[in-house]
């Protein structure tokens, strides 16, 4: 009864002033749920961000003040040569990490593909490494890395007693310590998307090329990985962010040592901002990482949007 | 010669036995149409020849070679799938270079070989597209260009018309028979569509249930099917199935059916009497385009019985009718200028000589 009441009020209302309330009510609903997510994310990205660029102008140190003071912070981080190795060694993991873990993780996939046994189990294994958080990647494999209790002293143990295994502790070599295990970390990512990949290629097409004569290296090479370039893209553009975030993993392995040796942007930023307190350098470190991000997302986006049209454009 | 011999055919898919001893045989030319119902094995069997299936147990030969662990490319065949199954990265003419390039043929002979099958084909204009911008019928045809363009002992079709418009799937049915046609390999063909089946073979194998129904001749499938399962898949509509027994009327056999004035006597032609071998309870059959209005365009052997007509569906060309026949409905496909109205009651002539008598038991054409 009630309903039916409201109904008609509603109905009734309609009449005298615009659309009746329950379907008004019916319009405000997706904006009432939007509004507080797409409020929270406006203000986390885009008013940070803006503030964070605002104090990377400014000349703030310990707190933020809001005297401007142009380019400054960016000459002064270009300058230091910190930065710099934080830098390199940015080009230098990126380079390695999305490389190796991409192949790998392809190579696993190609393998996983083959209709094994307890198929399963083993893309488990291979996928467990990322379920594991970077902190406590990085804090086990130091220990491994540590030549007193690690790899060295296991093999020593073994009897080969001049053996030397000192990654983390070499200035030259400790940043291909955090590309190691930054690899194992992710190469079973890598593997889960290039085998989801794969699966989803039409059998019929397989099975066309095999009557069609072509060997299974052919195969894959002519006929399935193409077919699959678009979860190459997303899976390097995945990986490749992860680096250039690259925070906890440097931390927790070698605390950017030995010396400043593999400090990286992110840690650079943390250093400045907290122990040094030159938040107004620190803020340009961090636009600087986000210009980084920036160039490997914008393009990225753009190419999905082409791509979607595309696709639609042919059906 | 025969192109295909296949014999005693048996596949498992772990407890499930999908075909239970398949024979067949191709000869050379020869357009070979699988039809059935989904999952009455069909396409397992093409999967087979196809060597894309192992095989549980019996033999395959292709020309006179055993080829049961022969891998699919040294089969010697050519396929059209489906889904076309073209190489969405490759161009059309990539797509139908490639098995020349994987086999190692020369580059001129790729390209003479491209040129004849696109201009037999009429493709040219398509060579450097991709499959992703082409309609489907550009697709089908490329797919049956890449199988073309190699010159195989066999070639298989998996129900290549079943992903087009009605229009269109008319269209290529023509053209999948000038080719053949022309081209006059061996063909096995797999479809669900009986009229598919019924235009394009030289013979048909109609399989239910992983077994062949019957392997004869279009004509002679349709006019005696060996039992009730191919006469009612073959044909559209299908054929009325009337339950009646054999009595004798004034000396002359006939079947007794359920009409709407009580029983009613269908008295049956001397040859179907000879072969009943003393059944007793038989199902009659009789194809909608035998029944008609009785007293036009009679016949000899024309049987009568009153029926009232249910529903009425003209499809402009011709008329069917749903009538009411005891228990039973029966269809009767008309001519407009004669058709029923619905809610009448009409005496309908059956013509007894093209009736089927099936056992009711064994269900097979008595």
């Amino acid at each position: 009864m009630s309903v039916s009441a409201s109904t008609s009020a509603a109905t009734y209302n309609s009449s005298s002033n615009g659309p009746p309330l329950r379907d008004r009510l019916a319009k405000l609903v997706p904006i009432f749920v939007l509004v507080p997510s797409i409020a929270a994310s406006f203000l986390y990205v885009f008013v940070f961000t803006g503030w964070t660029l605002y104090i990377s102008l400014s000349n703030s140190t310990l707190l933020p003040t809001y005297g401007f003071e142009g380019l400054e912070n960016y000459a002064s981080l270009w300058a230091n040569r910190r930065w710099g190795i934080a830098y390199t060694n940015l080009f230098v993991f990126s380079a390695f990490y999305v490389v190796c873990a991409m192949a790998i993780g392809l190579m696993l996939a190609l393998l996983i593909d083959q209709k094994i046994r307890a198929e399963s189990f083993w893309r488990t294994i291979f996928l467990y490494p990322l379920a594991v958080s970077f902190i406590v990647t990085g804090t086990v494999w130091s220990w491994l890395y540590n030549p007193t209790n690690g790899f060295e002293f296991l093999i020593r143990n073994l009897g080969w007693t001049d053996f030397t295994f000192a990654l983390t502790t070499d200035r030259k070599y400790a940043i291909y310590a955090i590309v190691i295990t930054g690899i194992w970390q992710s190469s079973g990512f890598a593997m889960a998307l290039f085998l989801a990949g794969l699966r989803s290629v039409d059998g019929d097409i397989v099975k066309a090329a095999q009557i069609d004569g072509a060997s299974t290296f052919r195969t894959y090479r002519k006929v399935i990985l193409p077919s699959i370039t678009p979860i190459f893209l997303a899976v390097a553009v995945v990986l490749l962010q992860f680096s250039i975030k690259t925070f906890d993993l440097a931390v927790a392995l070698t605390n950017s040592g030995p010396g400043i040796s593999t400090t990286f942007p992110a840690t650079y930023v943390y250093d400045l901002m907290f122990q040094r307190g030159q938040i107004g350098e620190g803020a340009a470190a961090s636009m600087m990482i986000l210009s980084a991000l920036a160039v490997v997302l914008i393009p990225y986006s753009i190419y999905l949007v082409w791509h979607r049209r595309r696709e639609a454009g042919h059906g | 010669m025969a192109s295909l011999t296949i014999r005693n055919i048996r596949k498992n898919f772990g407890a499930v036995e999908v075909l239970k001893g398949i024979d067949l045989e191709a000869r050379t030319g020869e357009f070979i149409a699988l039809v059935g119902p989904s999952g009455c094995g069909k396409s397992t069997l093409l999967a087979m020849i196809a060597g894309l299936e192992t095989i549980t147990s019996g033999e395959i030969y292709i020309g006179d070679r055993l080829v049961n662990a022969v891998a699919p490319k040294d089969r010697d065949i050519a396929m059209v799938f489906q889904s076309y199954a073209l190489y969405p990265t490759m161009t059309v003419r990539e797509n139908m270079e490639f098995g020349m390039q994987s086999r190692g043929v020369p580059k001129d002979e790729q390209k003479s070989a491209i040129a004849r099958v696109a201009a037999l084909l009429q493709i040219e204009a398509l060579l450097h597209r991709k499959p992703g911008q082409l309609s489907g019928g550009q697709r089908q045809r490329v797919a049956m260009g890449r199988a073309l363009v190699r010159d195989p002992l066999l070639f298989l079709f998996d129900e290549p018309l079943s992903n087009l418009d009605a229009k269109l799937r008319v269209d290529m049915r023509t053209e999948i028979k000038k080719l053949h046609h022309r081209v006059g390999k061996t063909t096995v063909y797999v479809t669900h569509d009986q009229i598919e089946a019924m235009t394009l073979a030289s013979r048909i194998a109609v399989m239910h249930q992983g077994e062949v129904q019957q392997f004869d001749e279009p004509q002679v499938i349709y006019d005696s099917p060996a039992n009730m399962f191919v006469a009612g898949f073959m044909g559209s509509p299908s054929m009325n199935f009337i339950p009646g027994e054999i009595v004798s009327d004034n000396g002359r056999t006939a079947v007794q059916v359920k009409g709407v004035d009580g029983p009613t006597i269908l008295p049956l032609t001397a040859s179907h009497a000879a072969r009943l071998n003393g059944s007793k309870q038989v199902i009659f059959g009789i194809r909608p385009e035998h029944v008609s209005r009785s007293g036009i365009g009679q016949k000899a052997d024309i049987a009568t019985i009153r029926a009232p007509v249910e529903v009425v569906e003209p499809t402009g060309a011709e008329t069917m009718a749903v009538m009411r026949l005891g228990d039973q409905e029966i269809t009767g496909r008309f001519d407009p200028d004669v058709a029923p109205v619905m809610g009448e009651t009409i005496t309908l002539g059956f013509d007894m000589s093209h009736a089927c008598l099936f056992d009711p038991a064994s269900r097979r054409l008595i």
